[in-house]
């Protein structure tokens, strides 16, 4: 596992802080406590504000910003949540999630809980949000995320064939069935992403009207709408069934400007920041000291190679290319050390993920002009393509100076159209070099990495690569009996991978929070997110 | 005012011709490195026609606004509704900076040209080169961590505190112009000051007061009117930057945005009701001449 030293200590924390609140939550009595909270902390009332972005979208199905993310994650309870620090997956609404060939799945939800509105929440609302997200003509971003239960194609089709996927139904109250097209066993790994989550009768019947004020089954409820691009805000949802927030009311305020967000935390007006100026991190770091929140992100920063161009066939230019290239240099001159070298293509937080599973990863310019040599050189132009006007220009500069004084490629130059016109591009299969591009996981499984970007034919997968054993070790991870079973048999395509090297792995990003000395307990989880539910107001 | 028709339609269909020249699908932007699903992909590129070529989109644009629908973003928000959200919040702070480049602008030029070379004069002069150097960016970064942060005595961003909010970032955005404003009204001053006219008033024996203030002000403020006028429509259209600083939702922010995820009906809304309040500013401006000079009629 390739977990950081930082995000233990952050675990420790965790812990010392939980025992001191156990202790303060009995001596209080605990009056207010509903759902046995004493295990995780206390509910210590108060109130606090936290910095995201405008929200894309505040429907489960739509959202797909980290935003958006933010916001619902606070508002809805899901069939699982993920560990903060060791991202495995609890059950949280799920009482249990079984399935004797990883292929039809038996999900039975805890009984008793409701919507914010006094709706149950039963197998019907998750089967009704899950048919209205795969539903094409509803235009749902997230409407991929059910591609692997049996009747997606025929909701996808246009025009469609049926309004419901044939793979779901409901049994009872609390329970329904899942059937898969084929055995996946990191299913239950995947039910904690937004799209997944429970929705009440009203917010189907007028989705646009429930956006404004959505209504979920989760620990907190809107206090009143959503006034865009100034705030949001929450409170306390009494009847909640889970483990009760702390908090009793949060603000959510929605910034367009990092900086800003970091000058109202520094004036004392705002108690958590996130998306912290990259560079201004050692100053914040300094100025913040244990105020100052640190994890890994799951994003993987990559150069794409466009394995279909003659010039990029051979695995050997693609290694001496990756070998040439200093990323801790890179990360420490350019980055301020905010990002981690990769040696694999699965983020360190991902359960089954390994520091240094590349070879051809590290920094060897002697090796790196051998493999050039028996690759046959390297002759005309090289040109390195990224998203322009994204703060891409320092490293990709910092990059084709590697290239050029490694390797001896002298003719390097950039193309950097919009993100849009980038991916287009990519697409399109019209990139002439490199591409530099970002991958964030969905849910903590290394087949969330390899499964869309490497395997043939795959939606994330911009080199065109295919390999038919890493099309079948992929298979072979998503049909083992168990989450766990799976990782033998991710790691061993993401060894043949790494060898074929379609991407070279440059890094893996981390994320950052500052707070005031009001709140404590502001941890982020594995989808860079804080636990709004966990932030303990101090004073 | 005949020549709005032309402008509305001359502005709205330049800017929508700009927004659809942009290379890129749209909705790649709006799912970021997330794939989304060809039928998914399909329903939303139909949803806001983005498969039509430029004309149809065009009169499909106007056949709405005609009858009062300008178009929704990609989010499914009403571009009515946005631009109704977002315009007082820019109005608000171009207007306080318009009173303030007005008011100071022209008070601070005014001591300048009245005693040329004297203390004053030179503060005016050195204090207007300096912050006519200073990008206004980091002017807004600046004022916001001093009177900010560290004194506390502005809010530091956002606009929960009411009027107060908007007075720093007012402030940061009419600095520029209050420094023209400054130097054109010293410069025009000084010039009047020298006039025929303003010997004869001096010789039949009027105050002070009444020949600086009847006779040699009035006639100097022409150009610094026909600035401000000018001023005005580019203060609403400038207001991206200070807006982002000080975090206001106004319309620049929304421009912007928009301008990035290629929204076409947000950015022609938006635009074309600058383009609006530039043509009204202007018309303001040709009234006041009349106002200010006697000989300036309109028949």
């Amino acid at each position: 596992m390739g977990r950081q030293s930082r995000s233990g200590s952050i675990a420790g924390r965790r812990l010392a802080l939980i025992a001191a609140l156990a202790i303060v939550g009995s001596a209080c009595g605990g009056g207010s406590d509903k759902g046995g909270r004493a295990a995780e902390g206390a509910v210590r009332g108060g109130g606090f504000s936290l910095s995201i972005g405008e929200p894309e979208h505040l429907l489960p199905a739509a959202t797909t910003d980290n935003n958006g993310q933010q916001v619902l994650s606070a508002l809805f309870t899901g069939l699982v949540r993920y560990d903060p620090s060791t991202s495995e997956p609890r059950n949280a609404m799920a009482e249990s999630m079984t399935s004797p060939d990883q292929q039809t799945w038996t999900i039975k939800i805890k009984p008793g809980w409701t919507f914010h509105n006094g709706e149950p929440v039963t197998a019907g609302s998750y089967v009704d949000a899950w048919n209205f997200a795969a539903y094409a003509p509803n235009g749902n971003g997230n409407a991929s995320y059910f591609s692997k239960v049996e009747g997606y194609e025929d909701v996808q089709r246009s025009p469609p064939r049926a309004r419901e996927m044939r793979g779901l139904a409901v049994v009872d109250e609390t329970t329904f069935t899942v059937g898969l097209r084929e055995p996946f066993s990191q299913f239950p790994l995947t039910l904690g992403f937004q799209a997944f989550y429970p929705m009440p009768k009203s917010g189907l019947a007028d989705p646009k009207g429930f956006e404004q004020q959505p209504v979920g089954n989760g620990p907190y409820l809107m206090d009143g709408p959503w006034r865009h691009d100034e705030a949001i805000t929450l409170k306390r949802f009494p009847a909640y069934k889970g483990l009760a927030a702390s908090a009793d009311a949060v603000r959510l305020r929605l910034y367009t400007n990092d900086e800003t967000r970091l000058r109202d935390l520094q004036a004392g007006t705002l108690d958590i920041a996130t998306s912290l100026p990259e560079n201004e991190l050692p100053a914040i770091k300094a100025e913040f000291g244990h105020r100052f929140v640190e994890r890994d992100s799951s994003g993987f920063n990559y150069l794409g190679l466009p394995v279909y161009q003659p010039a990029f066939a051979k695995k050997e230019l693609r290694q001496a290319l990756s070998m040439a290239i200093d990323r801790p240099a890179i990360i420490k001159a350019i980055f301020n050390g905010s990002k981690q070298a990769a040696g694999s293509v699965v983020s360190p937080l991902v359960p089954g993920s390994r520091a240094d599973a590349c070879s051809a990863c590290h920094f060897d310019p002697v090796k790196a002009r051998a493999l050039l040599a028996q690759a046959g050189g390297w002759s005309g132009p090289l040109q390195l393509w990224f998203a322009g006007g994204s703060r891409n220009d320092e490293h990709m500069e910092a990059i084709a100076n590697q290239l050029r004084q490694n390797l001896g490629i002298t003719d390097i130059s950039f193309q950097t159209p919009e993100f849009a016109e980038l991916l287009s591009s990519v697409k399109a299969h019209k990139v002439t070099g490199p591409f530099r591009l970002n991958w964030l996981m969905d849910y903590p499984s290394p087949q969330a990495y390899l499964e869309p970007l490497f395997t043939s034919g795959s939606s994330g997968n911009r080199p065109g690569y295919s390999n038919p054993r890493v099309d079948q070790l992929v298979a072979d991870g998503n049909r083992a009996p168990s989450l766990e079973a799976g990782i033998k048999a991710y790691q061993a395509a993401e060894d043949i991978i790494l060898d074929d090297m379609p991407v070279i792995p440059l890094w893996f990003g981390k994320t950052y929070a500052a707070h005031s000395k009001r709140v404590d307990h502001v941890v982020l989880d594995p989808l860079s997110l804080i636990r709004i539910e966990d932030v303990v107001v101090a004073g | 005012m005949l020549q709005v028709v032309p402008v509305f339609f001359g502005a709205t269909f330049l800017i929508f011709a700009l927004v659809y020249a942009v290379p890129g699908d749209p909705i790649d932007a709006l799912a970021g490195a997330r794939p989304i699903s060809p039928a998914v992909r399909a329903e939303l590129r139909a949803r806001y026609h983005l498969d039509d070529p430029l004309f149809v989109r065009y009169g499909k644009y106007l056949s709405g606004l005609a009858h009062g629908d300008f178009g929704q973003s990609f989010r499914g928000e009403d571009v009515a509704t946005i631009m109704r959200r977002r315009f007082p919040v820019t109005v608000r702070l171009g207007l306080l900076a318009f009173a303030f480049e007005a008011v100071l602008g022209i008070a601070a030029g005014a001591l300048a040209g009245l005693r040329r070379r004297s203390l004053a004069d030179s503060a005016v002069l050195v204090s207007t080169t300096v912050v006519v150097a200073i990008p206004v960016f980091v002017l807004g970064y600046a004022a916001q961590l001093l009177l900010g942060v560290k004194l506390h005595w502005f809010p530091v961003a956002g606009q929960e505190e009411g009027l107060r909010s908007y007075l720093l970032p007012a402030m940061v955005l009419g600095s520029l112009s209050l420094c023209y404003v400054a130097r054109l009204t010293r410069a025009s001053l000084g010039e009047v000051m020298r006039a025929d006219y303003i010997r004869t008033a001096r010789a039949k024996g009027f105050s002070e007061r009444r020949v600086v203030g009847v006779h040699a002000l009035r006639n100097s403020l022409i150009p610094v009117v026909t600035f401000l006028g000018v001023d005005l429509g580019s203060l609403l259209a400038g207001a991206v930057i200070t807006e982002g600083i000080f975090n206001l939702p106004g319309v620049g922010q929304a421009v912007f945005g928009a301008v990035k995820t290629q929204e076409y009906p947000v950015v022609v809304g938006i635009v074309t009701a600058l383009v609006l309040v530039f043509i009204a500013a202007n018309l303001a401006v040709d009234v006041l001449y009349a106002v200010l000079d006697p000989r300036i009629r309109y028949d």
